[in-house]
């Protein structure tokens, strides 16, 4: 039996002034046919909304990760449509699970393969500081290994929280400075990881 | 050490290449479901030989169990299988009964029956739906997630929690399932049968999957029996072996139900076989929820059994009576010993036989607890299943068998 | 007529006689022990006689008991008779100085990994295994864990404040 059909005769008025989907512009100068702006305002602003994520999921976070692509807590409305599984080609390294040692040399390696400029949250108690598993084989804490921007609590973190993080990755990415990844403090951080 | 791999084997005279190509399938790959390695050796796109790695994320879960008394225990089962963890931690509760030597009420066991099935659906939605991601087809995928989140909205009714959900306690339940949980429940037994249909529509007769599943993998029913395969992959091969049935615990003994046997243990049957049980435990929920409706006044307020030593007592008791205040601190600070046995308890998992083999010296905590995990033993077949096939054959195979990363190495 | 535990335990003092010991029945499982010389004999046997049948390894796991010198080490198997619905479990103890234990692998497929399991968790040395190395911790581990002399959590841990857990 198939489902009635409707068609759209009498469309409403859109509210634009309360719709959410119109975004706030950038500070800047704006004149006939011409917009000027800081360049790491439009470059962040851009990047911020077409990030491709690496989901590196290992266990349970991992099936809450599979809930927030999902239609339910979608993800794709943020931008972050295309998920990747190659690191030559994604922005965001989502950890998403507990790492142990044994994979711990794996996710460096990942890490090392993604290009600048690139982030990295860490979702989970177990990727956070190696959650209720204080064990001789899990390592605690991925920033033992890998650089990390944003954290997410939880034991698995609901979908809204994750999608809290991911906007906090957002917020860092559209504040970036142009120059950042070649500064003095990114190159010690750097450093301190043993990365070149 | 034996060096137990070889690459670049050396292929006979005849063949295209001079020797095979090493390929090595994870543990960071889309197509395997959590972190598991497969070192491939190909000629061409045929699969000489392979051989799998675990271990990426072991946790200690058996060292971590021998420092925690039994009912902190029960956060560990449920990163076992995590899509289905109500039914680890039901059995993890049944195990502990049955050393406590405690008898549960018949609303206690038809509200578990309730969550159980509800945890397997979940569990072989994810597989089967993650079968069609993996030949291609996202659809059914997007379509059912929608289900699980109304599974997810019962189980939150119940005990707070989604995914990880440390349901229940040992003798029962924490609180009594709310009306509201009742109605979720109602609405998830009214709308799921269609698109469960949906779903079967989509993939069932759909001549794409059907020529990508059918002959993938297949298994006989002695090989399997010989792995040590249980649950829906040896249910596949032809082997009607189901915990449920064969000691029923629980009181699964009051429900009628069928078990859906296959004939060749291929990836199509493995499809089947776990769709046929999505719709046997529908129907039993529904007459779960119909038994649970006729208990009437006090006894729909019953949901747990007398266990003082390990059910924490009701708040009000604990603040008005001696005894309650005694048992509720001897329980928090871990003062109960546990009696002295050796105990195996079983249940069926949404991959098969979940055993427990919990040793207990008479302290507080285990002096030796044990998982039998489906997955990790089943694994080992999967050379057998894809040697001589194609590589998006073993792609397929994987997501058939269903390995859940956390039931692999515990 | 079903198969009980009476029956069984009768058939294997039977043929085993003395070397077959240690009989108990708890929550419902037969329980017995055997030297390690005998486990192959003991599974043979138990698979090939027509009336007892047990051609399902549930599981196989050890015991580290640490305070039994000299059979410090029990690998027990889990058999299950899938037709009259029987298990039992069968122990088989070994010293810790010599952790020598025939492999199952040949009788039973299943025995491959958790055979490897129980090596890497404790040290058990399967003879005749095919390729008798580490599966789930890494490769370089130099101990084995779940033995009752090891703790639990990284010991090279600097970050952790002793004074917060109660142990300084």
């Amino acid at each position: 039996m198939s489902r009635p059909v409707r068609f759209n005769t009498t469309p409403i008025e859109a509210h634009l002034k309360e719709a959410p989907s119109v975004g706030e512009a950038p500070d800047g100068y704006a004149g006939e046919g011409f917009f000027t702006s800081k360049l790491s305002d439009v470059v962040g602003l851009a990047r911020k909304n077409s990030l491709w994520p690496l989901p590196f999921a290992t266990s349970c976070c991992g099936i809450e990760f599979m809930a927030t692509m999902a239609s339910h807590y979608d993800l794709a409305r943020f931008g972050a449509e295309r998920v990747g599984f190659s690191p030559r080609q994604c922005d965001l390294l989502m950890v998403m699970g507990t790492i142990s040692k044994k994979m711990g040399p794996v996710l460096r390696q990942v890490y090392l393969q993604m290009a600048e400029p690139r982030w990295v949250i860490s979702v989970g108690a177990c990727a956070c500081s190696g959650g209720i598993f204080d064990t001789y084989s899990v390592l605690q804490g991925i920033d033992q290994i890998i650089p990390v921007d944003v954290y997410v609590p939880g034991c698995p973190p609901r979908p809204e929280a994750i999608l809290d993080g991911f906007m906090k990755i957002q917020d860092l990415v559209g504040q970036e400075s142009i120059r950042r990844r070649n500064s003095d403090q990114y190159k010690a951080l750097m450093n301190s990881y043993g990365i070149e | 050490m034996t060096e137990h791999h070889q690459h670049h084997i050396k292929l006979p005279e005849g063949s295209i290449e001079k020797q095979t190509t090493t390929l090595n399938v994870g543990p960071t790959h889309p197509a395997t479901h959590g972190v598991f390695q497969n070192i491939m050796e190909l000629d061409g796109e045929r699969i000489v030989s392979t051989e799998q790695t675990v271990g990426y994320i072991h946790r200690a879960f058996e060292k971590l169990s021998e420092r925690r008394p039994l009912y902190q225990i029960t956060p560990i089962t449920d990163r076992l299988n995590y899509c289905s963890s109500p039914i680890n931690n039901m059995g993890w509760h049944l195990t502990c009964e049955k050393l406590l030597g405690v008898q549960t009420p018949k609303r206690v066991d038809y509200l578990r029956i309730i969550i159980m099935e509800l945890a397997r659906i979940s569990d072989h939605l994810i597989c089967n739906s993650i079968m069609g991601v993996d030949t291609g087809a996202y659809t059914g995928f997007m379509y059912i997630m929608q289900f699980r989140e109304l599974i997810y909205e019962i189980y939150e009714e119940i005990c707070g929690s989604r995914l990880t959900t440390n349901i229940g306690r040992i003798g029962g339940f924490e609180r009594n399932f709310t009306n509201k949980a009742f109605t979720k429940l109602e609405k998830f037994l009214k709308e799921y049968p269609a698109a469960l249909r949906e779903l079967e529509n989509l993939f069932t007769r759909n001549r794409i999957f059907m020529d990508r599943t059918i002959g993938a993998g297949p298994i006989s029913a002695e090989r399997a029996l010989n792995y040590g395969f249980t649950g829906p992959n040896l249910r596949a091969a032809g082997v009607d072996y189901d915990v449920r049935v064969h000691s029923p615990y629980s009181s699964y003994e009051d429900f009628d139900f069928k078990v859906p046997v296959g004939t060749t243990g291929d990836s199509y049957d493995r499809f089947l076989v776990r769709n046929g049980e999505m719709w046997e435990s529908l129907n039993i929920l529904n007459q779960a929820y119909r038994k649970v409706q006729e208990f009437k006044g006090t006894e729909a307020d019953v949901y747990h059994a007398d266990v003082p030593e390990y059910y924490l007592p009701k708040k009000e008791d604990v603040y008005t009576k001696m005894e309650a205040l005694i048992w509720h601190f001897k329980i928090i600070m871990g003062e109960i010993d546990m009696p002295k046995g050796e105990v195996y308890h079983s249940v069926e998992g949404g991959n098969g036989e979940l055993g427990f083999y919990l040793i207990s010296d008479g302290g507080r905590t285990p002096f030796r607890l044990h998982f039998r995990r489906p997955s990790f033993i089943y694994y080992q077949a999967f050379p057998e299943l894809v040697t001589g096939g194609m590589l998006s054959d073993a792609i397929v195979v994987m997501s058939s068998l269903n390995l859940i990363a956390g039931e692999l190495d515990a | 007529m079903a198969l009980t535990n009476e029956h069984v335990q009768l058939r294997l003092t039977e043929k085993f006689g003395e070397l077959v010991s240690d009989f108990e029945t708890t929550y419902g499982m037969l329980d017995f022990e055997a030297p390690k010389e005998q486990n192959l004999k003991v599974l043979q046997f138990l698979y090939d006689e027509a009336d007892l049948n047990f051609q399902f390894m549930t599981d196989l796991t050890a015991v580290n008991y640490p305070d039994k010198i000299g059979r410090e080490l029990a690998v027990v198997y889990h058999l299950h008779n899938l037709q009259d619905n029987l298990r039992i479990r069968f122990k088989v103890f070994t010293s810790i100085e010599n952790t020598d234990v025939f492999t199952a692998c040949k009788l039973f497929s299943a025995a491959n990994w958790m055979e490897r399991e129980t090596y890497d968790f404790f040290g058990v040395n399967f003879v005749g295994h095919p390729n008798l190395i580490r599966i789930l911790n890494v490769d370089e581990m130099d101990y084995f864990p779940m033995r009752k002399e090891y703790p639990l959590e990284d010991q090279t841990r600097v970050d952790k404040d002793d004074e917060m857990f109660g142990r300084g």
